[in-house]
């Protein structure tokens, strides 16, 4: 039995810290004894949900990354079986050198796959491939009774959907088997394109994803007038061996060492004029004129992991990430909340527009046909929360939903209306775990 | 559930017919996600008053009263028990207290061993059993009612603020060894409030409307400070009174309080 701790932890917001007891188990046959004893639980990968999803107050909160082998890979298929806690970044450095990429990788690589299952996560090229957990093969969950299922998109299929997306309250992602993509080198080639205003954004964004793989765009929140909503589109594909200089290594990975934000930094450091400051000169660094050029994987997918804990460029008041997604017909939506934040005089340094495809069978899976924004803002902002309220209920009215992971001040009411297939999913988790053992304090807070 | 931008969904008050109590429970609703709130009190007769009115201001909202006496330590378990076993409870605010201007500080030792059980002991009690709970759950945010009577004391108020100065003396303390653990203590330092405690005494400076103290609280919960004032500008004034010479800070006071 491993001895649990007490520690204070919190999402990557950090808007909501408590001290909770955890535990670090190293053998995955210590995870059924640990829920066999427990009478609320919840798994923990590397802590990047932003709010409190990750976290259970008064229970048992179950770090799995001492969970981080490699158990197999079949090189033929591209398969690789994995413990929960293994993250992206594990499995780049470990079989990108011999070919294999992580099919789905959102913004940081510093992400469990037990994380990126339980969120269902989504990266750049949602809509040529769709999320994460359509690329999982088959998946181990330990259940309230401490017994192991087994299950896929063929067997146990609704065990296995009720935990893909499904925050981590299905029970404990112990192992997951995940096909690998094929790649031809460790180099993406990669165009930078830069978009006047939210228009030319959009209509940019909707004809390069008919032929590109990847894409997504950063959005200049600081813009006004004629050029509100600018930005930067930033799109490719991995590139091939030919594409490459000759003699040059294809799977070099060239990833970088990281610098630390040392400290937290003063609540003041973001404000709208450093923000708009660095914004211009970030939207200038692109070239006018849109070539491909090799680039790494860290520099097209993760540019974010250069900076070690760059949550605490926020201080210590923390962040919240508002990420919501609306189909088509709601597309306003982007330029409007973009709009309101800025009327709180709250910029976000960090803003993401992205086209989705389909949706999967996961009830509470977050992508679904349509664009997704996310805005990174100062969680002090006076009257955020009215704002993000309202927001909130436009995105519903409009058919769309926030992204859970993200989410750290969600109206309970609004979750069955953005998440029509809750019930369905709730059924599921009765049966799998009628006592409710599998909570987190996002679960109690959004009654879920 | 606390939530991301300082919003509760379960709360407790102590004093669950205090007017600013009562007021920030209101301010509280205003998030939209209060969903339950338990109201301790001495009698059902004063829940009474409270619980109408705030359920008709919101229908949705769970209210529950709860019996306690501040003077009877044997009520104080049994109630937070109660409180504590139907969920988690993301605010506590301790309200309750006694003005004590009908004890004669000389001549009523009775009534002074009132106003120190009930505004000292009890605040102080019932707040460390609050934090032992709040530490079982992980979270919490204690709000303490002091009183810019805790700075400095009056001829005409001293048994009074010195309750207030050991509360607030024991909860600035407590904020700080619980900083960081998620769990916050917030100590509130109202000027002279305009309520049925204070009807008929004579109006200070910057005098004040619960209304206006439960804003001041809610902020401070949900920027986690540790120390408020209301209104913000008495901190100033008392500053000031703080460090003022005795003679003249007595002759200032006694002139306030003959006017």
């Amino acid at each position: 039995m491993t001895q649990a701790q007490r520690r204070v932890i919190s999402g990557w917001g950090r808007t909501s810290p408590i001290t909770a007891e955890v535990a670090r188990p190293d053998l995955d046959n210590a995870v059924s004894a640990i829920v066999q004893n427990a009478d609320k639980i919840v798994a923990r990968g590397l802590g990047r949900s932003y709010g409190d999803a990750a976290q259970v107050g008064g229970g048992l909160t179950l770090d799995m990354t001492g969970l981080d082998r490699i158990l197999s890979f079949d090189a033929s298929t591209g398969v690789v079986e994995v413990e929960a806690g293994v993250s992206l970044d594990h499995l780049i450095r470990t079989l990108t050198p011999q070919g294999w990429f992580v099919p789905v990788t959102p913004g940081t690589r510093y992400v469990t796959v037990g994380g990126a299952i339980a969120s269902d996560v989504h990266g750049k090229n949602h809509h040529a491939v769709g999320s994460f957990g359509q690329h999982v093969v088959e998946l181990t969950l330990v259940a309230a009774d401490g017994s192991l299922i087994t299950a896929s998109a063929d067997h146990n299929s609704d065990v296995f959907w009720a935990t893909v997306g499904g925050m981590g309250l299905t029970g404990v992602i112990l192992r997951a088997k995940v096909q690998m993509r094929s790649v031809e080198t460790a180099r993406m080639l990669a165009t930078t394109q830069r978009a006047a205003n939210l228009d030319d954004l959009m209509a940019d964004m909707a004809s390069i994803d008919t032929d590109v793989p990847y894409s997504v765009a950063w959005v200049d929140t600081s813009a006004r007038g004629k050029r509100f909503g600018r930005g930067l589109i930033s799109h490719g594909d991995h590139a091939k061996r030919s594409d490459l200089p000759t003699g040059a290594n294809p799977f070099a990975l060239g990833l970088p060492e990281s610098v630390e934000v040392p400290a937290d930094l003063p609540a003041i450091t973001l404000n709208r004029y450093t923000v708009a400051a660095f914004n211009e000169l970030w939207f200038r660094k692109a070239p006018r004129n849109a070539t491909p050029i090799l680039t790494s994987l860290a520099d097209f997918f993760h540019p974010l992991d250069m900076v070690n804990k760059w949550n605490r460029i926020y201080g210590r008041p923390g962040f919240v990430q508002y990420q919501f997604v609306v189909p088509d017909s709601g597309a306003e939506l982007i330029g409007k909340s973009i709009r309101a934040i800025a009327a709180t005089g709250g910029t976000s340094f960090l803003t993401v527009l992205k086209r989705f495809g389909v949706g999967n069978q996961s009830p509470l899976s977050f992508p679904i046909q349509g664009w997704t924004l996310a805005l990174d803002i100062p969680a002090r902002i006076d009257g955020l929360e009215q704002v993000l309220d309202k927001l909130d209920e436009r995105v519903a009215e409009a058919g769309g939903r926030v992204y859970l992971s993200k989410d750290a001040r969600l109206r309970p009411e609004l979750v069955a209306t953005m998440y029509p297939r809750l019930s369905q999913w709730q059924e599921t988790r009765r049966t799998l775990d009628p006592q409710g053992i599998f909570r987190s304090d996002l679960a109690v807070r959004l009654d879920i | 559930m606390r939530d991301g931008l300082g919003a509760v969904q379960r709360v407790l008050l102590l004093g669950g017919a205090s007017e600013i109590g009562l007021a920030t429970v209101k301010e509280l609703a205003k998030s939209g996600r209060l969903r339950h709130v338990y109201l301790a009190v001495r009698s059902v007769e004063s829940g009474d008053a409270a619980q109408r009115e705030l359920a008709s201001l919101y229908p949705s909202l769970t209210i529950t009263p709860l019996l306690f006496d501040a003077a009877d330590q044997s009520t104080f378990e049994p109630m937070l028990n109660r409180a504590f076993s139907e969920g988690e409870i993301d605010c506590v605010i301790s309200a309750f207290g006694l003005l004590g201007n009908d004890v004669a500080p000389l001549a009523d030792v009775a009534g002074v061993n009132r106003l120190l059980q009930v505004n000292y002991v009890a605040a102080v009690i019932t707040g460390t059993q609050v934090v032992q709970r709040f530490q079982s759950q992980g979270s919490g945010t204690l709000v303490v009612l002091s009183s810019v009577a805790a700075e400095r004391s009056r001829f005409d108020n001293y048994v009074y603020a010195s309750t207030k100065a050991g509360v607030d003396s024991w909860a600035s303390g407590l904020a700080d060894a619980l900083k960081g653990s998620g769990i916050d203590v917030i100590v509130v330092r109202p000027g002279f409030v305009h309520t049925k405690m204070t009807t008929g005494l004579p109006v200070a400076p910057l005098a004040t409307t619960p209304d206006q103290v439960a804003v001041v609280i809610v902020e401070a919960i949900k920027t986690r400070k540790p120390l408020v004032w209301a209104p913000k500008t008495v901190r100033p004034l008392m500053s000031t009174l703080r460090h003022l010479p005795r003679p003249v800070f007595q002759a200032v006071t006694k002139k306030a309080g003959n006017g």
